[in-house]
């Protein structure tokens, strides 16, 4: 079925390439597109319309409108004229309810029309509401183009590069070539990039394809489409050879199969060697469609007519087909029997790039185009994009209908007709703008590629108008479609692991997330975890903390400007809890902070926080312009907690220290050396019992877990996960910021009134405290404990008299206490010791006592022990 | 948002490798009433127009520094650190700009 050897002929007819349609084998020719080949094996009906289920067959074959998008290799929305043949692929058609053929969809192009007009789905399938979920049920299936494979996963890896030209030419045509040839003879690093073509380097630039550029965004900015790869490119200078874009012309029957723009006449023929049809009719505004008369001699189609409309402009123009196929089209009355037509409108500038830079599209009235002009500086357009056209003559916005003829399309995408177009008007959409919206028009597949210059004519003639003073709708990004993939770029799932995460795994720990950290829940049974640090010893990896070193002479100053607290009485070697504030009062962050020397702090955060606070910190600085520096040591350093009773004699066992209650006393900060690592031992107490936080370098993260339990076996240490560590905590009232504080917290409301300082004479948040006190407190931050066993949902309502007047914050079951107890927000009349409370739960109510000392340990005996 | 910043310290930069942090506000001096209190914490000025504002070069050197920017256009007429400035002494950093995290 192809022709003789053509002189541009792009397939290489010794490598047949084998594909699959519909599972039927289709072969082509390296060089072929599916599309092509698939048009050598008689195919001429390629996709089934938007709306109404028209049959459609190539009218541009250049990846410009909507008719050949197809399926491919599960990928939807594939414009098959542009997709290059590959081995086995598997195609298949879209959007129809049986086959191209046989769709049982056309029914709407059949009965559909007075149901299925413009804007159908703001009026029709309304009433009677009760039907609602039939019409949206029917309209979900029915609407959009293609389906994604749900199951499909990810499939492909995108990238994104970030790139840099000195001179970025978009448009591989012949001006855009020529103006990179000079640019790199000038001696400029040139790029282009061709939507065709071969990529690589010719000696002289650079050239990236196939790709696309999808826009020009603020800053120059201009992403392209490589396939796998996203390019954002900064040039100094852009220059946009897009070229221009055949329109169509409006008549009846203007979407039948047979009706070609002329390009696609030419790559049929020259590049593919494929004969279009049999008998073909050229109406034509311009010389480039008229010769397409040497491709169809060429092809042995005979030329039954050729219509110039710059010279004889016919009234009436309409197609006729039968089963969605050109038939005959009938001029000024005469009735031409053909199976093709091709039909040039002239062209327009593809100016879209161009727009989004901020270019000036104006309207040139004598050639009926748009045009761009007052381009911004560094943006420059060359050859037809920049307007440079043969003249052609402005075609009529519409030619009159012949009896019986169908449906007059102004965009073939969205199948929108004459007939909407002209109703919407009349229903009073007078701005090009708000007309678009309505109707949809340019807002399909093609984005305006065929119908954006059809419907301002159009919209132009109904209002009696020029063109210029309806102007044109905003050109947006992304200029050519882009798959998400592609925009998404590669999966990234950032994950920080402990220099001691292996051991976990190796325990066989439930891990989970905490930010971007990841850290054990629990080992075998939390509930027991969390006991046997009451009984025994337990290690806990909490390397994650945030571990930042503030030095200088300033240092002191600094934090007492930065914490509600006071750090510079502090003895060298002492620890105080701290909480982090901000001006608005509200609680950012916590930790404890020792200090190691006269002009050195050591801050530890939250696990998450670190990289919050230290900014924090270093943005005040950047006004205060303090003598003092921190350094974030979150990732040098490693940190285990030692906790339970029998601690001591396992620190006993491995420190090359004192560690007798006199020589580490609860909160001293001692550094020393453990199993002959360098650590920094704080005596602190987050989960309730004697325990010792151990930091040292992260390099010795293993060596040192394995030491503990080795040493620590016969006093049966155990290590414990995040979740016991939750229950300890809250068996202390030991508060976690952001699960027990939110953004409206402050120290003063959520108990911790010894650490706001108000007598200094300033620091961050002291007047909104300051304020707290003197209007009182409007909640507070308690625990409770349930009276029955129901431990409740985490988020859940306080209630007072049926009213909501609270919300617990943390609800656990305690193994040791043997109770449920919680911590919530409640008004400060219930903010009393032995105050009753409702809580909500699923099965109702639940009672429960508030407490205002911590469960386990009240005074704070074992901690000191 | 695509345009170009300079960081003082490294240069013209992709604004993605910055964080934004708001306008510059100014910290009362002395012990304000709850007027001026809120007004310093919760109210700016959002003008259209060139707008002295703060930024951290956060995936680069890490610096905080001012931005002279029209935020009409995302024109930025100069950067400089606060340093270079002592007119700048009383600005504040605001919490609402810093990103909240759930703290464990």
């Amino acid at each position: 079925m192809r022709l003789p050897a053509q002189p541009g002929e792009r397939i290489d007819r010794a490598r047949p390439v084998r594909f699959f349609f519909e599972g039927r084998s289709v072969e082509g020719f390296e060089g072929d597109t599916i599309g092509s080949a698939l048009f050598a094996s008689g195919r001429r009906v390629f996709s089934r319309s938007f709306k109404y289920h028209r049959r459609r067959g190539l009218l541009c074959c250049s990846g410009g409108c909507p008719n050949c998008m197809m399926r491919v290799d599960g990928v939807p929305n594939v414009r098959v004229c542009t997709e290059p043949v590959r081995e086995g692929a598997q195609v298949r058609a879209q959007n129809v309810l049986g086959s191209l053929e046989r769709d049982l969809l056309a029914a709407v192009d059949h009965f559909g029309g007075p149901f299925t007009p413009v804007g159908f789905y703001y009026r029709t399938m309304i009433r009677p509401r009760r039907l609602w979920p039939l019409y949206e049920k029917f309209l979900r299936n029915v609407a959009g183009l293609g389906r994604l494979d749900e199951h499909a996963g990810r499939s492909r890896r995108f990238d994104t590069e970030h790139r840099r030209a000195e001179v970025l030419v978009i448009g591989g045509g012949r001006s855009g070539r020529r103006a990179a040839g000079s640019a790199a003879a000038a001696g400029r690093q040139v790029v282009l990039v061709d939507e065709r073509g071969a990529p690589g380097a010719n000696g002289e630039f650079e050239v990236l394809a196939p790709a696309r550029a999808l826009g020009i965004y603020e800053g120059g900015l201009v992403p392209v489409d490589a396939g796998s790869v996203l390019y954002r490119f900064r040039a100094e200078r852009i220059v946009v050879a897009t070229g221009a874009l055949e329109q169509p012309l409006l008549f009846p029957g203007n979407d039948l199969v047979g009706v070609h723009l002329p390009e696609a006449v030419r790559r049929l023929v020259d590049e593919w060697s494929l004969k279009p049809g049999e008998r073909a009719v050229i109406v034509s505004a311009d010389e480039r469609g008229l010769a397409v008369a040497d491709q169809l001699q060429r092809a042995g189609t005979s030329v039954v007519a050729r219509i110039d409309l710059r010279s004889a402009p016919p009234r009436q123009l309409a197609a006729r087909g039968r089963r969605g196929r050109l038939t005959s089209v009938v001029v000024d009355g005469r009735e031409l029997e053909c199976d093709m037509l091709v039909m040039s409108g002239g062209r327009q500038p593809a100016y879209s790039l161009l727009a989004q830079a901020g270019a000036r599209i104006e309207y040139d009235a004598d050639r009926g185009i748009f045009v761009p002009s007052d381009l911004p500086p560094n943006v420059e357009a060359v050859g037809s994009a920049a307007g440079e056209l043969e003249p052609a003559a402005v075609p009529a916005a519409s030619f009159d209908a012949a009896e019986g003829a169908g449906r007059c399309f102004v965009c073939v995408c969205e199948d929108v007709t004459e007939k909407d177009m002209k109703r919407a008007i009349a229903e009073g959409f007078d701005s090009i703008e708000l007309a678009k919206r309505y109707t949809t028009v340019t807002m399909g597949p093609c984005q305006g590629r065929l119908c954006h210059l059809p419907a301002i004519r159009l919209f132009a003639r109904e209002h009696e108008a020029d063109e210029a003073s309806i102007g044109t709708t905003t050109a947006r990004p992304p200029w050519a479609p882009v798959s998400l993939g592609l925009l998404a770029g590669r999966g990234h799932e950032p994950a920080k692991r402990t220099s001691i995460h292996h051991r976990h795994e190796e325990a066989g720990a439930t891990m989970m997330w905490t930010g971007h950290w990841r850290r054990a829940h629990s080992y075998e049974h939390a509930g027991n975890e969390a006991l046997h640090v009451h009984r025994a010893v337990g290690v806990i990896d909490v390397s994650t903390l945030g571990k930042l070193l503030v030095q200088g002479p300033d240092a002191a100053r600094f934090l007492e400007l930065l914490y509600p607290n006071r750090f510079g009485d502090m003895k060298v070697g002492r620890i105080r809890y701290a909480v982090l504030g901000t001006d608005a009062g509200r609680i950012m962050d916590d930790g404890t902070i020792a200090r190691l020397g006269e002009e050195q702090y050591y801050v530890t955060t939250t696990s998450t926080g670190a990289d919050t606070v230290i900014e924090w910190f270093e943005w005040w600085n950047a006004v205060w312009g303090l003598d003092v520096e921190t350094v974030n040591l979150t990732g040098a350093l490693a940190a285990v907690n030692v906790a339970g009773p029998r601690s001591r004699e396992l620190l006993g066992r491995l420190a090359h220290v004192d560690t007798s209650n006199e020589g580490i006393s609860y909160l001293d900060a001692k550094e020393a050396l453990v199993a002959g690592v360098p650590c920094l031992i704080l005596r602190i107490g987050f989960v309730g019992e004697l325990g010792y936080e151990l930091h040292f370098p992260s390099p010795y993260g293993e060596y040192v877990w394995d030491t503990l339990l080795e040493h620590g076996a016969d006093l049966g240490i155990r290590p414990f996960g995040l979740e016991p560590q939750r229950i300890l905590r809250l068996e202390k009232m030991h508060i976690l910021i952001g699960q027990d504080t939110d953004s409206e917290s402050n120290v003063l409301e959520a108990g911790m009134p010894w650490i706001a300082k108000l007598d200094k004479d300033d620091f961050v948040g002291k007047w909104a405290l300051e304020h707290v006190q003197e209007r009182g407190f409007r909640e507070q931050l308690v625990g409770f404990e349930m009276t029955d066993g129901v431990v409740p949902a985490e988020g859940g309502q306080i209630v007072l008299g049926g009213r909501p007047v609270g919300r617990v914050t943390s609800a656990r079951l305690s193994p040791y206490l043997g109770r449920a107890i919680g911590m919530a927000w409640v008004p400060p009349e219930l903010a009393r010791e032995g105050a009753e409370i409702e809580i909500k739960v699923n099965s109702g109510l639940a009672s429960a006592r508030v407490r205002l000392k911590p469960f386990f340990d009240p005074d704070g005996e074992r901690l000191r022990s | 948002m695509s345009f170009l910043l300079s960081c003082p310290n490294c240069g013209p930069r992709d604004v993605n490798e910055y964080a934004y942090a708001g306008e510059v506000t100014s910290r009362p001096a002395a012990s304000p009433d709850l007027r001026e209190l809120t007004d310093y914490v919760y109210f700016r000025r959002n003008v259209a127009g060139v707008q002295r504002e703060w930024w951290y070069h956060r995936f680069g050197c890490e610096i905080w520094f001012l931005a002279a920017r029209d935020t009409r256009t995302n024109e930025v007429l100069k950067t400089e650190l606060p340093a270079s400035s002592t007119a700048e002494a009383m600005q504040a950093p605001q919490e609402a700009a810093v990103p909240d995290t759930p703290a464990t």
